[in-house]
């Protein structure tokens, strides 16, 4: 470790590992709700399980950008962090905010969460993804702020780099347009329209910067390529990024009452989404083969490789797929959507979490590198998860594609829960899958707790 | 890439394509406010929509279902269910909650007065009415 504050990634990293088994486990039982209608009914009700699934992975991947970012931010800007303890502080309060929600969820009915907790006062609870009571939405708020705060400060009194100025400018944005979650209008058109400035902008905008920096910064460390190379690639990427995803918004403006003029500029414009996405495939094997030196942490470069590969398919690939209007005319809010859900959040945002964990958790506990069987445990866990999870999202393709032909496409439609029961066995499938991904995971864990033989300090 | 294309081109590249864009998807933003009463049905949003709104949001109703293709994939569409079984159906089907059939899929009891099922209705009747380029393919959903 290069820096002491540096070492205050390591609870947000911890903590993000942990809120990571949640999500999966929580995904396991909405998986067998799938098929076992009445599974763990009426305790914990699927919408329930959905909204800790879905809202476990946002935080414990917003604990991830901000453990790499704390890591990051000094060794770049090469002085200690602003706050230390500001920053030991803001952890804590997110972590029992998000503890408090989570068990808010569980523990009472929600009309009664929102009736407790000021929904009254601002309405902005209720939608997917959003479902946060006000007070933690003002927390979140927060906490982000003086998250900002602490990493603007400690870049204005350091070196500037474009890694490091890329990265603020993601989590700035993230930010900004988490604002708009506070804006709920009646009229469900415009609340649609606007809840995609969060949603979208946020893992087809702003998110690939994050991404993009810490991918650019892990990759200097391992390969030792000159950063003015790096660095040229990261700003070609995210220009590719926001000049296709600021208007590939428009993908989601189809068939929500928006002017039908958005399936023409959502279309053109979401078709190249991929192009920044297959550049951070070809960034990342052109500076590995590249490499200037040997790092002994490969783990992290498989990681890394991962990363890149894996959002390809998940955005890219399987994004393309249905993003043009006539195809998704078909594919809108079904199981297909939920496989690129699945592969595009697990490619692009958990696996490049894991890869900044992978290469600074060692350094953090005071060594480059694990221990070879550390890291051999290490790279089972990323096969296994990585594999299992593009499993289940073919097991997925395969549910919605049979969903739309006999629900849409048929010259006698059937009616959706109909339709269910005949793709019971993806569902079965996929669950079984979901149990290897947990394995994988139980691994990634174990990891962590090998003993000796450990490569030389950093 | 060549050493003719600079770190520092490229970062200019960056900036200008980004504020051109983001300020193109603002102006398509103004011009889709203008146009959106034709089509969002907004001229019969109610006091009681609102409440129907409101209902549909602190039930977590999303977290099962899809309104005009988004939210959850568990159970029926709901954008069109006005259109697919009428306010009768509607109310008299919620009211009946949960099924307690064995194995099959639960939809818990939210205990609404008839007065919050009218309005609940009302939002869904709203919402079927707008203009949704003749999305879903069918009735089913
Ligand atoms: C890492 C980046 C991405 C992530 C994390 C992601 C995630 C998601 C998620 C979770 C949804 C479902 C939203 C909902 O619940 O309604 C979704 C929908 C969608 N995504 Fe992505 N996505 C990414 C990139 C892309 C890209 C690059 C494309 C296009 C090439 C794309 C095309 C779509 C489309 C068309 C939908 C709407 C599906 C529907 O109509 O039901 N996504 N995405
Ligand atoms: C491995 C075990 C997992 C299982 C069994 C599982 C299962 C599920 C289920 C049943 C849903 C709800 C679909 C619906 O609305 O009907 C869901 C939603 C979701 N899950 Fe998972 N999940 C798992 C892992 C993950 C992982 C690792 C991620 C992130 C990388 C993830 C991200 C999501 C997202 C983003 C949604 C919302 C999708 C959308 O709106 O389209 N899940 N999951
Ligand atoms: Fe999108």
């Amino acid at each position: 470790m290069q820096y002491q504050s540096q070492a205050v990634a390591k609870p947000y990293f911890i903590a993000a590992i942990g809120l990571f088994v949640g999500q999966i486990l929580f995904g396991l039982i909405m998986g067998l709700q799938y098929v076992i209608g009445d599974f763990l009914f009426p305790a914990i009700p699927f919408n329930v399980a959905r909204m800790v699934h879905t809202n476990l992975l946002i935080v414990w991947l917003l604990f991830g950008f901000m453990g790499a970012s704390y890591f990051l931010v000094p060794e770049e800007t090469e002085t200690e962090l602003f706050s230390p303890k500001l920053a030991i502080i803001t952890f804590w309060v997110f972590l029992v905010a998000g503890a408090l929600t989570v068990l808010g969820y569980l523990l009472v009915p929600y009309s009664t969460l929102a009736e407790m907790t000021g929904n009254n006062i601002l309405a902005t609870m209720g939608r997917e993804f959003l479902e946060q009571p006000l007070i933690t939405k003002i927390g979140i708020v927060i906490v982000a702020l003086s998250f900002l705060f602490n990493i603007t400060m400690t870049l204005l009194k350091g070196r500037k780099t474009s890694i490091s100025l890329v990265l603020t400018l993601g989590l700035l944005g993230l930010a900004v347009f988490f604002l708009f979650s506070f804006y709920n209008p009646v009229n469900l058109v415009k609340d649609k329209y606007y809840w995609w400035w969060v949603v979208h902008l946020w893992v087809e905008g702003v998110w690939e910067l994050i991404l993009g920096a810490i991918l650019a910064f892990v990759l200097i460390k391992v390969t030792g390529v000159d950063r003015e190379v790096i660095e040229k690639w990261l700003y070609v990427i995210i220009t590719m990024t926001l000049i296709t995803g600021i208007i590939g918004t428009g993908h989601h403006y189809y068939w929500i009452g928006a002017p039908e003029y958005w399936q023409w500029w959502g279309s053109i414009f979401s078709a190249l989404e991929p192009i920044p996405f297959f550049m951070m495939t070809v960034f990342a094997f052109n500076m590995v083969s590249r490499r200037r030196r040997e790092h002994p942490n490969k783990a992290a470069v498989l990681w890394a490789l991962g990363t890149g590969v894996l959002a390809f398919l998940g955005a890219g690939v399987w994004g393309f797929l249905h993003t043009l209007a006539p195809v998704n005319y078909y594919t809108h809010g079904t199981q297909l959507t939920a496989a690129h859900g699945h592969l595009a959040f697990y490619g692009a945002y958990v696996a490049v979490v894991l890869t900044m964990i992978s290469y600074a958790m060692p350094i953090l506990r005071g060594r480059a590198a694990n221990s070879e069987k550390a890291q051999n445990m290490e790279k089972l866990a990323f096969w296994l998860m990585s594999i299992s999870m593009l499993v289940i999202t073919l097991l997925l393709t395969g549910a919605g594609i049979v969903q739309i032909w006999l629900q849409r496409i048929s010259p006698t439609p059937m009616g959706f829960m109909a339709v269910q029961d005949q793709v019971s066995i993806f569902y079965w499938l996929r669950e079984g899958t979901g149990v290897v991904f947990l394995i994988g995971l139980v691994i990634y864990i174990s990891s962590f707790f090998v003993k000796g033989g450990a490569k030389a300090a950093a | 890439m060549s050493t003719t294309f600079t770190k520092s081109m490229a970062r200019n590249i960056f900036y200008g394509g980004s504020v051109f864009f983001f300020l193109l998807f603002v102006a398509l933003t103004v011009d889709t406010t203008h146009t959106l009463p034709k089509r969002d049905n907004s001229q019969n949003i109610t006091p009681s929509v609102e409440r129907g709104k409101k209902l549909w949001e602190t039930n977590n109703c999303i977290g099962c279902h899809t309104l005009l293709g988004e939210g959850a994939y568990f159970a029926p569409e709901l954008g069109n269910v006005y259109k697919r079984r009428g306010p009768e159906f509607i109310k008299i089907w919620i009211k009946s909650q949960p099924t307690g059939a064995p194995g099959r899929r639960q939809m818990p009891n939210f205990h609404l007065t008839d007065e919050e099922l009218d309005d609940l209705v009302n939002f869904l009747k709203y919402t079927s009415e707008i203009n949704t380029a003749k999305w879903p393919p069918n009735i089913e959903g």
